[in-house]
């Protein structure tokens, strides 16, 4: 059942996920606000990718529960796939097809119209400046054009959530930076962004953050705010405090 | 010295992890030795034929019963005209027609000669001629019977003996072959797409990175699946000599050492085709269209060489898996010593040099 | 249904980029059908025998040339003793050694029998019973000329003979092409819906590329029709050029209607991709997924009545048969291409296919999981 009413677009209350003994996610709380960068922090290993794929439907829930984009996670799955976008590690683009084919499938899967796909495709692609590239096969694309090829192509639906999961592994500094202000823009333009991601610099550009340890939200609040609570320079430090007591190790 | 432990231990553990494959690999010679064991024969029997009987006297009855008693046979139907004869053998249940012509046992006894027509579907030649030559035989047992009291004068009496496997069981036979075939499978397939793999996700050149000589990080991709495929011949062994009766006339060491030789070529081969292939898809199919096929079809286990068209038979023996046959059966079944397996066991060292020599080559040029 | 043909525009694309998947699908049945039947051939001959002859009489003589005479047979060498013609069938060079003992011609004439002795390699036993058994045949004609002959009598104790007349239809010349092809054909189809399918959807699984499908709104059943249906499609195609090469290289025409070979081809192809997809369910990398189907394909290839009838088989094996759509498959090919059966006289065959291939395709359906 659709709630408009709020402007909570997730929300979450001791989500749980076990493996057998091993408890990967254990019974977190918390919620997102529309249009809200919210940043999803931790270790490799907390267990940030495991909550993630229970909220966008692919992971069951152990106990618990959450709402997505209005939509119940455990019983209405599917229907909340129709109202997110997602971007995985390995940026999920087909290396054989190209740039244009690429972002026709997914905007077909999507629903969207061959007339207006087209519009957009080539909106797109004017945009992240890919003419000349716009037929040629992914897998010849430098990472960094893959990276933000992925992104848009998660939004291209105009999803009210985008779930990005560590996309910024791997690039450098600079095409960071551009990244992100692809994701201020698409913020601006009304879609909530979920962003997980181990750079615990990229913090500062969210609205706020969780830090996940051993499977548990340890901290919950704006950077400025953890910064004051624990009294650190940087995001970095806050990290460092909190992962002392880890006791969960990363690969 | 340690770093070349490091990587045997990581191969070995990938491999150990991958519960599925070892099941299939293991799995698989057991199946391929049940069924080859208990299931699977040329011989024929309880082959279902219909009887055309157009006089239905006396002797074409002793006939016919003749034939439906034996384990051969099973006469199943009854028909009553040469049309009906294209109809039975549409719908593909009966193997051949006994057509008796009229006055059968008149013409017999009249004339002392009768002939009698065995109409048999040749769409698997195999069937034919032989529910055809057991029809026959059948037949003529029942004629000398007629004629008993009366023995044959000069008489040449052949006394037969099978050598090696007097009860002409199948297993003599694919035993070899199933180890020949798993080896390969293991070892060419395996390794090809092992180090195949490292190359897709890129791990490969950290190694040759590494202070590592490319003939340690070979040798270190070789050693696990050398004594993946030792233990899966120990087992199709074990198996063979306990369920299936077959023997190991000659020494096991040699039937082994033999095989450690026949590994090390296949991995050879492995390793040439990894270097040839870019994807793992490419890779196994390479493998298996490339090697495994050939192999099965023209090594001698399935089909006998001398029935090979002559191209053929010079493919054949490129094929390392061909002499390998020979060895085993050799060993295992005849008891030949290393003397009498020389010729194939220098042919085998020499293709596997060749072909390490050549993979290595290749693989060196990657840097 | 927008979204299907998004879908199958995608693979279609990718299929056609994919050169490695191209050459198999146009090399491996050439290949198969060239090379398979030209090997696959059980029949006798070139039985290399090695004679030991002590006698060195007339009979022997006569005897070693009928021998060197017969199709079956290869003389290779008329050695003086018996440990020397052994040595030549422990190096394989001879299958056969037939011993005449000294003073067979005597034996014969004077006591009215004589032995002679045959040992054969019987590691092949079915080489080795069907060669001692042609060699039989030649003695015991030689036995009946000389009888003849010794007896000098027309008519006195002739026996009744009653002589078989055997007649070979399909297949007037024994040709085991004819067998294997519709056979082959088989084969070629399974291994495109089983390692084709399996391969290319575990291959998504390693990418990763299905992980994000799985957080699309797609059905499962769209997503399933994505993958069934261009595999159809190129199933179909192996299979014509393999009709082609069948008759180009080996003269064979189907018997029956091809609008019924085609019927048959696609609900076996179905049957064969359903289980390609419940393969690709329950296996994570292109390795398995790999062996598995190999390993279904073998016991289907070695249960499916190709290399040896069914009918042969214990119970409990035949019994499995009952669920290796190969071997329906087989049987229809050969009755339809060779025998010219129609769709009245393969009730039996549809029902199974039929049935096996829901069943596959159920499975399929029930494994594979958007959400783990």
């Amino acid at each position: 059942m659709a709630d408009m009413t709020t402007d909570i677009v997730i929300d979450v209350e001791k989500l749980t996920k076990r493996f057998g003994s091993f408890t990967a996610v254990d019974a977190i709380s918390f919620q997102v606000h529309r249009g809200e960068i919210f940043g999803f922090l931790g270790a490799n290993g907390a267990g940030k990718t495991t909550a993630m794929k229970m909220l966008i439907g692919i992971s069951t829930p152990t106990s618990g529960r959450a709402m997505v984009a209005g939509y119940d996670v455990l019983k209405e799955s599917e229907r909340i796939k129709e109202n997110i976008g997602y971007m995985s590690q390995k940026f999920s683009l087909y290396e054989d097809l190209s740039v244009r084919e690429n972002i026709q499938f997914y905007g077909g899967i999507y629903g969207l119209r061959k007339s207006e796909l087209a519009e957009k495709s080539e909106a797109l692609i004017q945009k992240l400046g890919l003419q000349s590239e716009a037929n040629v096969l992914v897998k010849s694309l430098p990472l960094g054009w893959r990276q933000k090829l992925s992104f848009s192509i998660a939004v291209l639906h105009e999803p009210k959530i985008v779930f990005l999961d560590e996309p910024t592994g791997g690039v450098d500094p600079i095409t960071r930076r551009q990244f992100w202000d692809m994701i201020y823009d698409a913020a601006h333009r009304g879609i909530t962004v979920f962003v997980t991601t181990h750079y615990m610099d990229e913090a500062e550009y969210c609205n706020r953050v969780s830090i996940m340890v051993d499977g548990r939200i340890d901290a919950l609040d704006s950077p400025g705010a953890l910064k004051a609570q624990f009294d650190a320079e940087s995001m970095n430090d806050v990290f460092q405090a909190l992962a002392r007591k880890a006791t969960r190790s990363a690969d | 010295m340690d770093l070349l432990f490091t990587f045997i231990a990581k191969e070995f553990k990938h491999i150990l992890r991958d519960g599925k494959t070892l099941l299939i690999l293991f799995g698989m010679p057991i199946v391929q030795i049940v069924l080859f064991g208990f299931a699977l024969t040329n011989e024929v029997k309880d082959s279902r034929i219909a009887v055309l009987d157009l006089s239905n006297d006396v002797s074409t009855q002793q006939i016919t019963q003749r034939l439906d008693a034996s384990a051969y046979f099973d006469v199943t139907q009854h028909i009553h005209s040469y049309d009906e004869i294209s109809h039975v053998f549409k719908e593909g249940k009966i193997k051949m027609v006994v057509v008796f012509a009229q006055n059968f046992r008149e013409e017999l006894l009249h004339t002392n000669h009768n002939s009698i027509q065995l109409v048999a579907d040749a769409s698997d030649p195999n069937v034919a001629s032989t529910v055809t030559n057991y029809a026959s035989s059948i037949i003529s047992d029942y004629v000398s019977e007629l004629n008993s009291g009366q023995s044959l004068p000069y008489l040449i009496k052949p006394e037969i003996r099978m050598l090696y496997n007097p009860q002409q069981k199948g297993a003599y036979n694919f035993v070899p072959g199933v180890i020949a075939m798993v080896l390969m499978l293991v070892c060419v397939l395996m390794t090809s797409v092992a180090v195949v793999r490292e190359k897709e996700t890129g791990t490969m050149e950290i190694l040759l990175v590494s202070p590592m000589r490319p003939i340690v990080i070979i040798i270190s991709k070789a050693i696990p699946y050398l004594v993946l495929g030792m233990t899966i011949v120990g087992v199709i062994l074990v198996l063979s000599t306990t369920l299936l009766d077959v023997p190991i006339r000659g020494s096991l060491g040699l039937l082994l050492g033999e095989s450690v030789l026949f590994i090390l070529t296949s991995l050879a081969i492995g390793l040439v085709i990894s270097n040839i292939t870019e994807t793992q898809q490419t890779a196994m199919l390479a493998s298996m269209m490339g090697m495994m096929l050939p192999t099965i079809l023209l090594s001698g286990f399935m089909f006998p060489i001398e029935n090979l068209p002559v191209p053929m038979q010079v493919i054949s023996n490129a094929l390392p898996a061909r002499w390998f046959f020979v060895i085993v059966k050799g060993v295992m079944i005849k008891g030949l010593g290393l003397a009498g397996v020389m010729r194939e066991t220098l042919i085998l060292i020499g293709m596997a040099l060749f072909f390490l020599m050549v993979g290595i080559a290749r693989f060196k040029e990657r840097l | 249904m927008r979204v299907l043909l998004v879908l199958l525009q995608k693979e279609f694309r990718q299929i056609f980029r994919d050169i490695a998947i191209l050459r198999i699908i146009f090399v491996a049945p050439i290949m198969q059908l060239l090379i398979f039947p030209l090997a696959a051939d059980y029949e006798v001959h070139n039985v290399n025998i090695a004679i030991v002859d002590q006698d060195h009489s007339s009979y022997t003589a006569q005897i070693i040339a009928k021998l060197q005479g017969s199709h079956y047979f290869r003389v290779l060498s008329v050695s003086p003793s018996y440990p020397s013609a052994l040595h030549q069938i422990e190096s394989d060079a001879a299958d056969i050694v037939l011993e005449f003992p000294l003073h067979f011609e005597r034996d014969l004439v004077t006591q009215s029998s004589a032995q002679v002795f045959v040992a054969a390699n019987a590691i092949n036993g079915v080489k080795a019973g069907l060669g001692a058994s042609y060699l039989q045949n030649i003695l015991r004609d030689f036995n009946q000329d000389i009888r003849a002959q010794l007896i000098n009598l027309p008519r006195l104790g002739v026996q009744p003979q009653i002589e078989t007349q055997p007649r070979y239809w399909y297949n007037q010349y024994m040709d085991y092409h004819k067998f294997m092809v519709p056979g082959i054909l088989v084969q070629l189809l399974t291994m495109v819906g089983v390692f084709l399918a399996s391969l290319n959807i575990v291959r998504e699984k390693e990418i990763g590329t299905i992980e994000q499908i799985n957080v699309t709104p797609i059905r499962k059943w769209q997503f399933i029709l994505g993958k069934l249906l261009p595999f159809l499609a190129i199933g179909n195609i192996v299979f014509g050029l393999g009709l082609v090469i069948g008759r180009v290289a080996y003269g064979i025409i189907p018997q029956g209607s091809l609008l019924t070979l085609y019927a048959f081809v696609n609900i076996y192809l179905l049957a064969v991709l359903g289980l390609g997809l419940f393969i690709s369910t329950v296996t994570n990398t292109q390795q398995q997924a790999m062996f598995v189907s190999f390993f279904f394909l073998m016991v289907f290839l070695l249960l499916g009545g190709l290399f040896t009838p069914i009918e042969s088989m214990p119970h409990w094996a035949q019994q499995i048969t009952h669920f290796n759509p190969m071997a329906y498959f087989i049987r229809v090919m050969r009755l339809v291409v060779l025998k010219g059966s129609g769709f009245a006289d393969l009730h039996d065959e549809l029902l199974h296919l039929l049935v096996l291939g829901s069943g596959m395709n159920i499975m399929a359906l029930l494994f594979y999981r958007k959400r783990s």
